[in-house]
């Protein structure tokens, strides 16, 4: 297929991933915020949000009110704000538009389907009442994307290109939402014990829609460790860093069985993988979690620009 | 432009309000039909278009502004007898057409004789010096022809336009026929209508018989469909077109001339593209031969074609043949090449190039048709007869500055067909483009085409461009 095909495959699988994160930790903000009681605390958590999604520096030059309509309005829909949901589901149809003929009519029809109801939701100011609505279009958008691709497409390079967005994007999200939280799970704070860090632990599982998972194998329990681990180590999670890694290397593994030869991006992945495969958290927290979540931010934006560069997505 | 008046042909119904052969059965069904339900139908086909993404980019909109050209769901029906006579004038002029570019390009033996001036040639900028001495695989310069076709009475249909660059609408002519079938499923089992759908395939086959013969022997001939991208207002049919034939579509970044072949960037390298078959105007196929300026064709790509590396489609130049100038010469060119008499008329053409022509379309401007020789889409025309004054005033001093710019035509009584409107079946002026392919092989018709219809009531302008609708197009069975 063509560098450029499959350059556009991968972004509008990873907008798609991008708009659902956002919209979940909207979703996160949102509920944060109810239960908080001063103003004060409330912007704290909008701010956060701002943080995790990269995007507190640019509100900042726009916006001086961290209220939650303001907030999340601009997350959703401002019009100068490229990063912006709705500016994402846009890009993730353009970019299907472009590779039109890659796709099944059904991965095109539902991407594009789902950009015109999200535009039409989108066209007016959204206001707390009619959120959780829009919340859900969004993340229905990406799941019923998912559902197409899964359901329709041939198991070839375009799918796997497609995947390999997915969980890219995934990995590089989830470590950004740890990140940004990792210190409510450090120890210093963490024997507290307070009710304080309960709402904290399950709102950072929630971020990655992972809270009822981690009750059910913890028969309810939550501890900080525990919680790293699963968002880091457990491979049964679809959010973890190890099963976005594990799927990444899967496709990867069936771009190399259909060209008949690996690219330099399998070796970085080969090494990446066999690493978060054999540290322990004991290991992750002698080091630091901040650091290594650095460090894996990093890899995984090298891993990227090498499949990219590997399978030339651009001249 | 509008009705002069004059009663014009209705293909559905007789003067004495009966219903013609050729829509007996529909018409039959149709009024057996719940109003209601036909009204959601419509709806719901709207909708489906939307759904998949058939629209097209008006120029001067906004960018990424998307635009549905109307569907109307009253199709045009023509008869078997009346479609084997159509093929016939189509052929023969779709013959004279490669013949005279051949000429054209080579010992312009047409100028020799007397039968065109060297002006029509000269200071034209579709007559392409490049192409001068050479000949295209397969001696094939139009792959791809659409023919515009207006009627004005039961056994006339005329020629108004030849398109031989790109002529694009045929996969509205696919996708009407889709809605159609998935709208109506039983119309089809009660009326023999021919099918369309096979085009695409066609169309792969005929692209790839002119793969250039130097690269036809290593296995199937690789086609690529090159567009501009996705801002172009034909995007949708680019990609509709290179999907349904399994066509890469490659815009010009894909590309590079690599030892002396044209190739596409793929994820694992470089391969060659055999035949191309391009959306993109001679001018900007090659910044190296053409417009330096071009960032959407590929650099060297002319010469790649000159030496036999790779099948362009439409051959470049093409574009002498179907301009405005040489249309009034086309019953001269066809029996030239032809040694017939045209099976298909022209419209009669005044050239203002001529002194007397001139001075007759001046005379009558507001009864007259005047269109830019170079123009296209229905842009910088006048329609004498809905003009205002000051408009006429206008259009005469620029027609004055500089005539061989135009060319006039009387306003035809054109032929209508109902289309369906809140107050029930209404008729409107329409026009008929069959596409036809060229190759080796022969000349190929799809029995159908792409009926335009102006939606406004009286008006004669059916280009999408501006505000005319399409209807799906029936050829019936023996």
């Amino acid at each position: 297929m063509l560098g450029r095909a499959a350059n556009g495959v991968y972004w509008m699988s990873r907008y798609l991933e991008r708009a659902e994160n956002t919209a979940r930790l909207i979703d996160v903000g949102f509920h944060l915020a109810l239960t908080r009681g001063n103003r004060q605390s409330q912007d704290e958590e909008w701010k956060s949000v701002l943080t995790t999604t990269g995007q507190l520096e640019d509100y900042c030059q726009k916006h001086s009110d961290f209220s939650g309509t303001q907030v999340f309005n601009y997350l959703l829909r401002e019009k100068d704000n490229p990063g912006s949901v709705l500016a994402m589901v846009e890009n993730a149809r353009t970019n299907a538009r472009v590779v039109r003929t890659s796709l099944t009519n059904s991965v095109w029809e539902t991407t594009n389907e789902g950009w015109m109801n999200l535009r039409e939701l989108l066209s007016r100011p959204v206001r707390e009442t009619s959120l959780g609505e829009v919340l859900t279009q969004i993340r229905r958008t990406g799941t019923l994307v998912r559902g197409a691709l899964e359901g329709t497409m041939l198991r070839n390079e375009v799918f796997n290109f497609s995947r390999i967005g997915t969980f890219i994007e995934r990995a590089d999200n989830t470590a950004r939402i740890l990140d940004v939280k990792y210190y409510v799970l450090l120890p210093s704070t963490a024997w507290v014990g307070s009710s304080l860090d309960n709402v904290q632990w399950d709102t950072l599982l929630r971020s990655v829609a992972g809270n009822r998972a981690y009750s059910w194998l913890n028969a309810g329990s939550m501890d900080p460790r525990g919680i790293a681990r699963f968002l880091i180590l457990d491979g049964q999670f679809p959010r973890s860093l190890i099963f976005c890694y594990d799927k990444i290397r899967s496709n990867m593994a069936g771009l190399a069985k259909e060209y008949g030869r690996e690219v330099s991006a399998h070796q970085l992945l080969r090494d990446a993988g066999a690493k978060l495969h054999q540290i322990t958290i004991e290991e992750i927290f002698e080091g630091g979690l901040h650091e290594y979540l650095q460090a894996f931010i990093s890899k995984t934006i090298e891993i990227g620009s090498a499949i990219a560069a590997d399978y030339r997505f651009s001249e | 432009m509008s009705d002069t008046g004059a009663a014009n042909f209705d293909e559905m119904l007789n003067r004495d309000g009966t219903v013609r052969p050729a829509y007996a059965d529909f018409r039959q069904w149709f009024d057996g039909q719940d109003t209601a339900w036909l009204r959601r139908q419509d709806a719901e086909a709207e909708r489906f278009f939307r759904r998949i993404g058939i629209t097209f980019n008006v120029y001067g909109d906004d960018a990424g502004e998307e635009r549905l050209i109307p569907f109307d769901m009253i199709p045009r029906i023509i008869t078997a007898r009346e479609w084997r006579k159509l093929t016939r004038g189509i052929e023969q002029r779709v013959r004279a057409l490669n013949a005279f570019l051949q000429d054209l390009y080579h010992r312009q033996e047409i100028i020799r004789s007397g039968r065109l001036p060297i002006e029509a040639l000269r200071n034209n900028e579709a007559f392409l010096s490049q192409m001068i001495g050479f000949t295209p695989p397969g001696g094939v310069y139009t792959h791809i022809v659409g023919i515009d076709l207006v009627r004005t009475g039961d056994d006339e249909f005329m020629v108004l336009e030849d398109n031989a660059r790109t002529p694009s609408g045929v996969s509205y002519m696919l996708e009407n026929r889709e809605t159609m079938m998935a709208m109506f499923p039983e119309l089809f089992t009660r009326i023999p209508v021919r099918p369309v759908s096979d085009y695409p395939r066609r169309l792969a086959r005929s692209l790839r018989a002119c793969a250039p013969p130097a690269h036809t022997g290593s296995g199937r001939p690789v086609v690529a469909v090159l567009t501009p991208g996705i801002y172009n207002s034909a995007y949708f049919e680019h990609a509709f077109l290179a999907d349904q034939m399994g066509a890469e579509l490659v815009e010009g970044s894909d590309l590079r001339v690599m030892d002396g072949r044209v190739c596409m960037r793929t994820t694992t390298g470089y391969k060659a593209i055999d035949v191309i078959y391009r959306r993109v105007d001679d001018d900007y196929l090659d910044p190296l031969t053409f417009n330096p300026n071009s960032a959407l064709g590929v650099a060297g790509i002319f010469d790649v074609y000159r030496s036999g590396g790779v099948t362009i489609a439409n051959a470049p130049g093409t574009g002498i043949a179907d301009d405005k100038a040489i249309y009034s010469y086309m019953p001269e060119i066809v029996e030239f090449y032809t040694g017939e008499k045209p099976i298909l008329q022209n419209v009669p053409t005044w050239r203002c190039s001529e002194a007397d022509s001139l001075g007759h379309v001046l005379d009558n401007l507001s009864d007259l048709v005047v269109k830019e020789v170079h123009g296209s889409g229905g842009y910088g025309m006048l329609i004498g007869p809905t003009s205002s004054k000051k408009e006429l005033a206008d259009f005469e001093a620029k027609l004055r500055a500089k005539p061989a710019n135009y060319i006039a035509q009387p306003t035809l009584s054109l032929s209508t067909v109902p289309i369906f409107t809140k107050e029930g079946l209404a008729p409107r002026h329409v026009d008929l483009r069959p596409f036809v392919l060229v190759s080796p092989n022969g000349i190929d018709i799809t029995p159908g085409g792409l009926t335009r219809v102006a939606l406004k009531k009286g008006s004669l302008v059916v280009n999408s461009s501006q505000g005319g609708g399409t209807k799906d197009s029936w050829v019936l069975d023996e």
